[in-house]
């Protein structure tokens, strides 16, 4: 069974006149891992942005389970999604941030209580029951009540991933989250994400961490100049390279 | 992965403190002497001489016109504040806004409430009924083009009072739209699109992330307006509403004691701007929040540190 969670066919992207995407074209199963690599402007994050529509595309096919990003199509016509919709089709989506992007006047149960209660209408107090057993998960059991700024970065980037998975996504994407930490609060993080891929969630996560793609990822993709160089599983990608960028590439990471 | 977060004691022996003598600084002893001499004789010039006359000042003080009257622009001050903070709010929303038109709008009313002077508009919207026909001056209230639904008498509706309410909180409206904006565009914009990812709309976001954490830059600016929202209550009595300035002036129209009752005014003014100061603290406490790693300095800390600090710190 190949159930597809996000099939992208040409996806273009223009910043002004500066074309950042130059026809994406890949597909992510349901219940896989895709780790996107590539050089910095590469365009990964903008690809990752347009997948939740943070971004607009401005030529190919881009879908989520099934269904168009951003719009909808009726009698061979595309129609622009309402703003609520577009939200509403956020609510499946996680999305974790190189910055974290906490709320900084928050704590951190209130950051994840905040979405399910405001958005889906959830009750308070089984909202927070669950966001406790989230925190418990990434390991901020003591962590509670505490605001983002007494946190330290591994801790702020795994409260990010509870905010996340509060919402329930069916999809997650990472772009580059533990490349604003210091080496040793990676491993932390990177051991959450580990465990959620285990628990068959599907992920698209944008990453320098070669070992962890090796390790996770059932697909990897190497992105150069806006263009897919390669794809496929880590084996080949980064253990047989076939272009030369990609080589050079994992030359210089590794 | 429990993380640590209390420190544990650390040695036992503390290291013994310096003690150095202190070096010498003569200027500020003599300026500090200069400042407190001229103190001084002010002070004795105020208390000395009969012509200032402190009992008269001690009989208007709590005189009950006068307490009327404060009574009054501590009402007028506070209204005119929240009808012009939340014009602030809804204008600088509209200056954000994709839509050139609200954009434009917004931009108009700023342009003409800041650009004319506030005594100007009270005295506009106080003789405003002038331009609904005589003799009734009624306006025409209902759907625009369309027919009226009420039709009020303007002078009726516009008292004094709304008419200095109008004067101050539009005129408000315009700056604090100003201060609201600078407010708003100070969040990082990762912290909308963290929120927007989460499938929050955008008035959602709008008033559970940006706004409360714009309030940190909003606040302070803000204690000023209402400060100065306070003073500038004086400027109705020009329309004849009875507030602290034309009360005690009206007293010395009749008995000539024209400073005393200025400093009666005054200390009313004081009292009332103390009371924005305390506000405005434990305001700017609670938004504060999450925002220091520092545990939030109380003002008993504060005085505390003013006898240690040796050499003087810089900042706040
Ligand atoms: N909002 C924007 N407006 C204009 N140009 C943009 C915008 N966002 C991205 N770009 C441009 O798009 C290109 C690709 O950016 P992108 O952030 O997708 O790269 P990246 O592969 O994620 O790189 P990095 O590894 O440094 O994060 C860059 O040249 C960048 O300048
Ligand atoms: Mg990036």
């Amino acid at each position: 069974m190949t159930d597809v969670m996000v099939s992208a066919e040409g996806v273009h992207k223009r910043f002004g006149h500066n074309e950042v995407l130059k026809g994406i074209t890949l597909t992510v199963n349901r219940g896989q891992v895709m780790c996107l690599l590539g050089p910095s402007g590469s365009g990964k994050s903008t690809f990752l942005r347009c997948i939740n529509h943070l971004e607009k595309i401005n030529s190919g096919r881009l879908s989520v389970d099934g269904e168009l990003v951003g719009y909808r199509e009726a009698n061979g016509k595309l129609y622009e999604l309402h703003e609520r919709d577009v939200a509403r089709k956020r609510q499946e989506i996680g999305m974790v941030f190189q910055s974290f992007n906490l709320f900084p006047h928050m704590t951190a149960l209130q950051n994840v209580t905040l979405a399910p209660i405001q958005v889906l209408g959830r009750r308070r107090d089984e909202t927070e029951q669950r966001a406790r057993e989230l925190l418990d998960r990434v390991g901020l059991s003591d962590k509670y009540n505490a605001h983002p700024v007494s946190l330290s970065g591994g801790q702020q980037q795994r409260v990010a991933i509870a905010r996340a998975l509060a919402m329930d996504p069916k999809l997650m994407l990472f772009d580059e989250p533990t490349s604003a930490l210091d080496p040793e609060l990676v491993g932390e993080v990177l051991d959450v994400m580990r465990d959620l891929a285990r628990s068959g969630m599907t992920m698209v996560v944008v990453t320098h961490e070669i070992g962890f793609a090796r390790e996770v990822a059932d697909t990897v993709v190497f992105m150069d100049g806006g263009v897919v160089v390669e794809a496929g599983p880590p084996a080949e990608v980064l253990g047989a390279p076939k272009h030369e960028r990609t080589r050079a590439f994992l030359a210089k990471v590794l | 992965m429990a993380d640590q977060s209390q420190l544990t004691p650390v040695a036992s022996e503390r290291p013994q403190d310096i003690r150095a003598v202190p070096v010498r600084r003569p200027g500020r002893w003599i300026a500090a002497f200069i400042v407190l001499a001229c103190s001084a004789s002010f002070v004795r010039f105020l208390i000395a001489d009969s012509a200032m006359q402190w009992h008269v000042i001690g009989q208007y003080l709590f005189d009950s016109q006068v307490l009327n009257a404060v009574v009054r622009v501590f009402y007028l001050t506070v209204l005119s504040m929240l009808i012009g903070v939340i014009l602030g709010v809804i204008l600088a929303v509209m200056r954000l806004s994709p839509n050139p038109i609200l954009k434009a709008a917004s931009w108009l009313y700023i342009f003409f409430f800041r650009g004319t002077p506030l005594l100007v508009q009270i005295v506009f919207w106080y003789n405003i009924s002038a331009l609904f026909p005589a003799p009734h001056h009624l306006i025409d209230i209902g759907i625009p083009f369309g027919p009226a639904l009420i039709h009020p008498n303007a002078n009726v509706i516009i008292t004094v009072f709304v008419a200095a309410l109008a004067g101050l909180s539009f005129n408000e409206g315009a700056y604090m739209a100003e201060i609201v904006r600078a407010g708003i565009i100070s969040v990082p914009e990762g912290q909308t699109e963290a929120a927007a990812s989460l499938g929050m709309g955008r008035m959602q976001i709008m008033r559970r992330i940006v706004l409360p954490q714009a309030m940190r830059v909003i606040l302070p600016p803000t204690g000023n307006e209402l400060i100065s929202m306070l003073k500038n209550t004086s400027l109705a009595s020009v329309i004849g509403y009875a507030e602290i300035v034309y009360v005690t002036s009206d007293i010395s129209a009749v008995n000539y004691k024209v400073i005393q009752l200025l400093i009666v005014g005054s200390i009313w003014y004081l009292a009332l701007t103390s009371v924005a100061y305390v506000g405005q603290y434990f305001l700017e406490r609670r938004v504060g929040q999450g925002f220091s790693r520092a545990q939030q300095i109380t003002i008993k800390d504060r005085w505390l540190s003013l006898g240690r600090g040796r050499g003087g710190t810089l900042g706040r």
